[in-house]
């Protein structure tokens, strides 16, 4: 579904990523993660060209993106994509959150997008908010909502740029359910995140970066047991202590 | 002293100088919007990574801000009906000259307003799938539009002193109403007091409306 082929990029004379290889096959949930810094969200973000890159190529659902020809816009509308700060629409309601993209984008009718979007909003359990603004929500109320914004476009598959981080504590597992619960329903998903409760629960493969490079690329059993680098090690030993 | 002043010739100039204050409202609306629209597609290619395209529009900019507007209302007085071949009023060439001139000015403005909107916001419209000017048109300017409304509305306020310039070129606007009646009755003092009083009035009361706009913004950020 996804696959990632020697991709470098710089930003000046800063090289970000550097030579990256990986797949998501159809249905897999991969979790990403590393030191602050490593090139998580850049990784992430080369998916689905957002962020551009100078070498290598990027492969989704067996379109290149470093094909010219690409027609990027139709490509990113078919992956969906949330978030470390949620970036729901400030200036509209959570329903117009909910329905603009599905009504521009993909040309659906305004009460099709509705009940796209309300059906969504009750699955993340927020149907009484569908009036209110963003800013009116807390912060994993958001979340959800943007979850569930992304869905509406029928993704073939979602990126997740650290969902929960910027959550208070007891928003953390409001967010990681319903993450849960779409892994479990077969999304396939790349998350970079450090929830590694989630990782144990769901992923099938863990990657660890670190100053740009993909050092770990492991099944889930296999990072946990004894990942292979010194720093994957003290990142691990660092994170599982809280 | 005060006892020569007659202001009763204000009563019966009232119905000109309502003329000349409805075409002085007038010239400022149109100035605005037409001024807005034209400021932003300015700063949407000030922005552009075109750079002939940002170079020609930052060269616009800097050079109407860089010209007297008096100068400026003379010139395309004179010059627009060279160009467009056909004579102009002095009404059409007031609003013609605004609408060109406001622009730079509302441009700059536009243009902190878009650079205002986190990337973040841009990176969720495009992840959402829009194009550049959907991405542009639903999610960067009415935000950037909204974070810069108390400025583009100060602006206005500038806009509205500034028309009564036209009085260059003979257009009638409410300061050359006045004049004009100041003359018929010979009274031009009480004329130009009773006229500065309803500028004042106007733009104080509407600084004291973005004063309010600015408290709300506030508090919904
Ligand atoms: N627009 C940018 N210009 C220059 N450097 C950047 C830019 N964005 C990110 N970086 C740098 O790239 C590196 C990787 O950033 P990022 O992918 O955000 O890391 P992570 O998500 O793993 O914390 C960091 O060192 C960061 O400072
Ligand atoms: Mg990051």
């Amino acid at each position: 579904m996804i696959e990632i082929k020697n991709v470098s990029k710089w930003y000046g004379q800063f090289q970000v990523l550097t030579e990256c290889t990986t797949q998501v096959a159809k249905g897999e949930v991969i979790v990403v993660c590393g030191p602050s810094g490593s090139g998580k969200s850049t990784l992430i973000k080369c998916v689905n060209a957002l962020e551009p890159f100078q070498q290598g190529d990027v492969v989704v659902d067996g379109i290149s993106l470093s094909d010219p020809k690409t027609d990027l816009p139709k490509l990113r509308s078919r992956v969906g994509m949330v978030f470390q700060n949620f970036e729901l629409f400030p200036h509209m309601s959570i329903t117009e959150n909910l329905t603009i993209a599905q009504v521009k984008v993909l040309g659906r009718s305004s009460d099709e997008a509705r009940d796209v979007g309300l059906k969504l909003l009750d699955r993340v359990g927020l149907t009484a908010q569908a009036a209110k603004f963003p800013g009116q929500l807390s912060g994993g109320q958001q979340q959800r909502v943007a979850i569930a914004r992304a869905l509406s476009m029928n993704p073939i598959c979602m990126l997740f740029d650290e969902p929960t981080s910027a959550l208070d504590p007891e928003m953390v597992n409001e967010v990681l359910d319903v993450m849960v619960q779409l892994a479990k329903e077969g999304m396939t998903m790349m998350c970079v995140t450090h929830e590694m409760g989630f990782a144990r629960k769901v992923a099938s493969r863990v990657i660890f970066m670190d100053h740009g490079r993909i050092v770990e690329d492991d099944s889930k059993e296999a990072f946990f047991g004894s990942p292979r680098s010194e720093r994957a090690q003290l990142f691990l030993s660092k994170i599982l202590q809280h | 002293m005060l006892s020569d002043f007659d202001f009763s010739v204000l009563t019966d100039s009232l119905p000109f100088l309502w003329a000349g204050l409805q075409f002085t409202i007038q010239l400022t609306l149109v100035a605005m919007t037409g001024g807005i629209i034209f400021g932003t597609l300015l700063a949407l290619a000030r922005l552009s990574s075109m750079k002939p395209l940002a170079m020609a529009a930052a060269a616009y900019v800097n050079t109407m801000r860089s010209i007297p507007l008096v100068m400026v209302i003379l010139w395309f007085f004179l010059l627009l009906p060279l160009l467009t071949g056909k004579p102009m009023g002095a009404e059409s060439s007031a609003m013609m000259t605004f609408m060109a001139f406001e622009a730079a000015y509302y441009s700059e403005i536009m243009r902190a307003g878009i650079q205002s909107v986190p990337r973040g916001q841009v990176h969720a419209g495009q992840a959402m799938g829009f194009t550049y000017s959907q991405s542009m048109r639903f999610v960067v300017l009415p935000q950037a539009f909204r974070n810069m409304l108390p400025i583009l509305l100060t602006q206005t306020i500038v806009l509205f002193q500034d028309t009564s310039l036209v009085y260059a070129i003979g257009s009638k606007d409410l300061l050359k109403a006045s004049e004009i009646a100041g003359k018929n009755y010979n009274r031009p003092i009480e004329m130009y007091i009773f006229v500065a009083l309803i500028y004042f009035i106007i733009c104080f009361s509407l600084s004291q409306l973005v004063k309010r706009l600015q408290q709300r913004i506030a508090i919904i950020r």
